[in-house]
């Protein structure tokens, strides 16, 4: 397959960034995104024709949440429930042309061509993205029950991989969904209740303090989250918000 | 070499408790005084971390990822053993301590093994503290399933995330901490050098080490009164495995360099059930959770002519009648069938495709099959279970596995090799640590499935922060350390003049290439001649042309760019020329092991029927090697493994 690669180039934090077009042929329609543009960068390596792509990846199994490009105006691309790692060129046409863009929101700044800062996600949950549970002195393990069908939701918000496409997809740039993702997953537990009112108010101070935006119900990151998170962890979001405005001990 | 392996005194079961009642402590207000480096923040080292950091220690932590969150044990998925023996199964500690040592064909060492087993339970405990969603049944109970080389289900699992779980649970703890500012995080930061620095008595001592900020390219120090490293295997010196692509051996190999002892490095773990190969632009190699086999029938085809139709695209799994089908593990080893130890399960998939009955276009494939499953449980309950594995192989192959059986083949996965560590999870520099993956104590010549969790978590949450104590507890009349002095300099100048050498190389000569194309040529070597099948012949082929590549990397690697800006081939380039020393070490040391035993299978020594055979007279050792420079052969010192509660037999699991 040939194609024709647009691709977002910026040298550093300050620099400006501009698009520069790329030509690529003999791309196996099996090879993933990332290892089309493992060959793009040989490529360029090989004839001496620019300095290759920076872009984040690493387990390229979609577990480690590290790759996360803007594919032709969609967060990691034209496949659902899939991150940039698994998307594979069979999802193309030859001969197509591909833009390809780093995320793009206010609290995520550029480092380098496709890498972008995230370390506002890690603040977030510094605020509160835990059970405060040191270790040892921990009752054992079955001492803790929990119904199936809480645990199962708890998991299905857990799955969350902190890659950041939700807040690329909103044009509020907003990331409610991560937030909501974590604050369900814990308060959902009996582990998580104790904390439960402060976590909320904490991480949802934090997250409008790093400058992520609000959210508009617009779904858009429910749509492009690769783990298909769902919307619903918002709206508990929302409730947990309601409810430590009345709840919550102030007096700390 | 004097290796000491600090095993207290007692009974077997009393071990790990005299060691707590005798070993000294830091008072609470001395430990806020006490700095310690901690390196990687997977399971073991945000374990330790939060721990040490909660203990009120003063910890920096540092990753070569955007965020702790993204260490490789996130990838782990199938599930974390504990001998918790909730299923009423006839399991204990002394059954999973023995399961262990049996699993790693006796090549472990007893005392570290048990230790692991007895605070396996509290890791379960502390993880469901934390608020990490494993898989219950419909009473509200944590639920069980079964992984290779056990007859119990001892192993927890969250869905088939459970490495996510684990480690979103201890990124969590890790995280409180940063807030309360015990914990410093440095983030895209990775080592490139220890520093040691000898003491008043000219004992030398880890005191700090050097970093390279990996967005800007500066070169940083930090100094502190221990260092713990945390930085996983080697198993990506084969290039396609299923790590991370950023996983690299270089942290402990500086450490290597500087003084500490690696210990067998030549036992790797293939692991049965991975995504086969299919072009050679890939990346990575994607791994099926072994938990799969716990409803998964393996087999192929038992007529020749049936694989070479599969093969040629003429026929489908679907076309093979039940009868002609081999099931091949079932039938060498009914006892355990399909859930055998992963290296068996691994040698046993190559004989079938090398004696000309693999599937798939390549012929280096073989069945993984659901149908009996699906027929007997339904698919909802299939899905359910595996639901996100099948997605992903989906993804990945294009080809539905409801429908037809998945098609997998053995890749590299795990190294039971690391940093030689005594009882103390202590090197043999004193203040260095090492723990998880990065050390070699648990697992002998194989580790058994759901335990690399298990003993990740094991070092960092329940014996760091105990044994590290007994060192720093001296420590306290040292006062702070400062990261300054000729030690320091010295390490900082010879990272820069490496990275300054490696920038320089292939600026005079016309024949360039990238450091992929001398990493995936390595990796071929490896995987050729010190793989899953090792000969003297083969690996003197592999010393040979590990030489010849080394030598024409030297010459001709291009790097472009500079070397104080983010620069990942840059990055690539320094963790393969480590990687180029240790797969010299590793064919080392797979020749001076003259004998088949877990992952390391010489074809001489093998039995009638082509399993491995031990040679207990000669081989009971663990073999630390020493490095004595780029150029010089390494000098291997022997630990001798002493069984006084295992008895020794053939390990069999037919």
């Amino acid at each position: 397959m040939h194609f024709t690669l647009h691709i977002w180039r910026q040298e550093n934090r300050h620099a400006k960034g501009h698009f520069e077009k790329y030509e690529i042929d003999n791309i196996s329609a099996e090879c993933s995104f990332l290892e089309m543009l493992d060959q793009l960068n040989e490529k360029l390596i090989n004839d001496h024709i620019a300095h290759p792509v920076c872009f984040d990846n690493d387990c390229r199994e979609g577990i480690c949440g590290m790759c996360g490009l803007y594919i032709n105006g969609r967060p990691h691309g034209n496949d659902d429930g899939v991150t940039t790692c698994q998307l594979h060129m069979r999802r193309f046409n030859d001969g197509d042309e591909i833009w390809v863009e780093p995320w793009r929101a206010k609290a995520f700044p550029i480092i380098k061509d496709l890498v972008v800062d995230r370390t506002a996600f890690d603040k977030i949950i510094q605020a509160g993205g835990y059970i405060s549970a040191t270790t040892g002195g921990v009752p054992d393990a079955n001492n803790i029950l929990v119904a199936k069908h809480i645990a199962d939701q708890s998991m299905d918000a857990a799955a969350c991989i902190g890659c950041g496409a939700c807040v690329a997809a909103c044009k509020n740039a907003s990331a409610m969904l991560f937030v909501g993702a974590k604050v369900s997953h814990l308060n959902l537990l009996p582990q998580g209740k104790p904390e439960a009112l402060d976590r909320v108010h904490n991480m949802v101070v934090k997250m409008d303090e790093l400058g992520f935006g609000s959210c508009t119900n617009t779904y858009a990151c429910e749509a492009e989250c690769p783990k298909q998170i769902k919307r619903q962890n918002i709206a508990r979001l929302n409730r947990g918000w309601i409810g430590q405005m009345f709840g919550r001990d102030r007096r700390k | 070499m004097n290796l000491d392996s600090k095993i207290p005194e007692g009974p077997l079961s009393q071990k790990w408790t005299n060691y707590k009642a005798a070993q000294k402590l830091v008072n609470p207000a001395n430990k806020r005084k006490l700095d310690i480096i901690v390196v990687g923040t997977g399971l073991a080292g945000a374990s330790a971390a939060a721990s040490l950091g909660a203990l009120g220690f003063h910890v920096d932590i540092f990753c070569i990822q955007d965020s702790p969150r993204r260490a490789h044990s996130i990838a782990a998925q199938g599930g974390i053993n504990a001998a918790k023996n909730y299923q009423n199964d006839g399991d204990s500690v002394e059954r999973l301590f023995k399961d262990t040592i049996k699993g790693g064909d006796y090549r472990a060492r007893e005392a570290n093994v048990y230790r692991l087993a007895e605070v396996s339970g509290n890791i379960i405990d502390q993880c469901v503290a934390q608020g990490v969603p494993f898989a219950r049944d419909y009473s509200g109970l944590l639920d069980n399933r079964s992984f290779g080389g056990a007859q119990v289900s001892r192993t927890f699992y969250a869905r088939g995330q459970t490495g996510q779980q684990l480690l979103l649970g201890a990124y969590g703890a890790l995280s409180r901490e940063i807030a309360r500012g015990t914990v410093v995080l440095h983030e895209r930061h990775e080592m490139m050098d220890l520093v040691v620095v000898p003491d008043k008595d000219g004992k030398p001592r880890a005191r700090g080490i050097i970093v390279r900020n990996l967005e800007t390219g500066e070169l940083e120090r930090y100094a502190a009164h221990a260092v713990v490293v945390a930085t996983g295997g080697y198993g990506n010196v084969y290039y396609l495995s299923t790590n991370a692509m950023n996983s690299n051996g270089s942290a402990a190999w500086v450490c290597h360099r500087r003084g500490a002892a690696f210990a067998n490095p030549c036992y790797v773990q293939i692991h049965p059930t991975c995504i086969p190969v299919h072009g050679d632009y890939q990346s990575k190699l994607t791994l099926m959770s072994e938990s799969l086999r716990n409803d998964g029938r393996i087999w192929v085809p038992k007529k020749k002519e049936d694989a070479e139709a599969i093969r040629r695209g003429e026929k489908t799994a679907l076309d093979i009648a039940e009868e002609d089908r081999d099931y091949y593990l079932e039938r060498r080893y009914p006892a355990f069938g399909n859930l055998v130890p992963r290296d068996v399960a691994s040698r046993a998939a190559k004989e079938r495709c090398d004696a000309g009955y693999g599937v798939g276009p390549t012929g280096l494939a073989v069945y993984l099959d659901f149908a009996d499953a699906i027929k007997r449980l339904g698919r909802d309950v299939v899905e359910q279970k595996y639901g996100n594995l099948f997605q992903m192989y989906k993804k990945i192959v294009d080809v539905d596995p409801y429908e037809y059986p998945m098609m997998i083949y053995p890749a590299v996965h795990y190294t039971m090799g690391g940093l030689w560590v005594d009882y103390e999870l202590q090197t043999t520099i004193p203040g260095l640590f090492a723990a998880g993956e990065a050390n070699f104590s648990d697992h002998g010549a194989n580790r058994l499935g759901a335990s690399a969790l298990m003993q990740g978590l094991a070092d960092g949450y329940f014996v760091l922060p105990y044994t590290m104590q007994n060192y720093l507890a001296d420590q306290i009349y040292v006062g702070k350390i400062k990261a300054e002095g000729p030690e320091f300099d010295e390490a900082e100048r010879s990272v820069r003049e490496r990275l300054d050498s490696l920038m320089a190389i292939g600026q005079n000569t016309d024949t360039h290439h990238s450091v992929d194309h001398y990493h995936k040529a390595l990796g071929r070597v490896m995987w050729e001649y010190c793989g899953m099948a090792r000969s003297k012949e083969s690996l003197a082929i592999a010393a040979q042309k590990i030489a010849e590549l080394e030598a024409e990397f030297y010459q001709h690697v291009t790097i472009p760019g500079h070397s104080s800006e983010m620069n990942p081939e840059l990055e690539k380039a320094y963790r393969l020329a480590d990687y180029f020393e240790l797969a010299r070490l590793i064919v080392a040391d797979a020749t001076q092991r003259e004998e088949s035993c877990g992952g390391h299978f010489r074809v001489e020594h093998q039995t009638e029927d082509g399993e491995t055979q031990r040679d207990d007279d000669n081989f009971m050792f663990v073999a630390a090697w020493e490095y004595q420079g780029h150029d010089k052969p390494e000098v291997m010192s022997r630990e001798d493994l002493n069984y006084e509660y295992i008895q020794i037999v053939k390990r069999n699991y037919k």
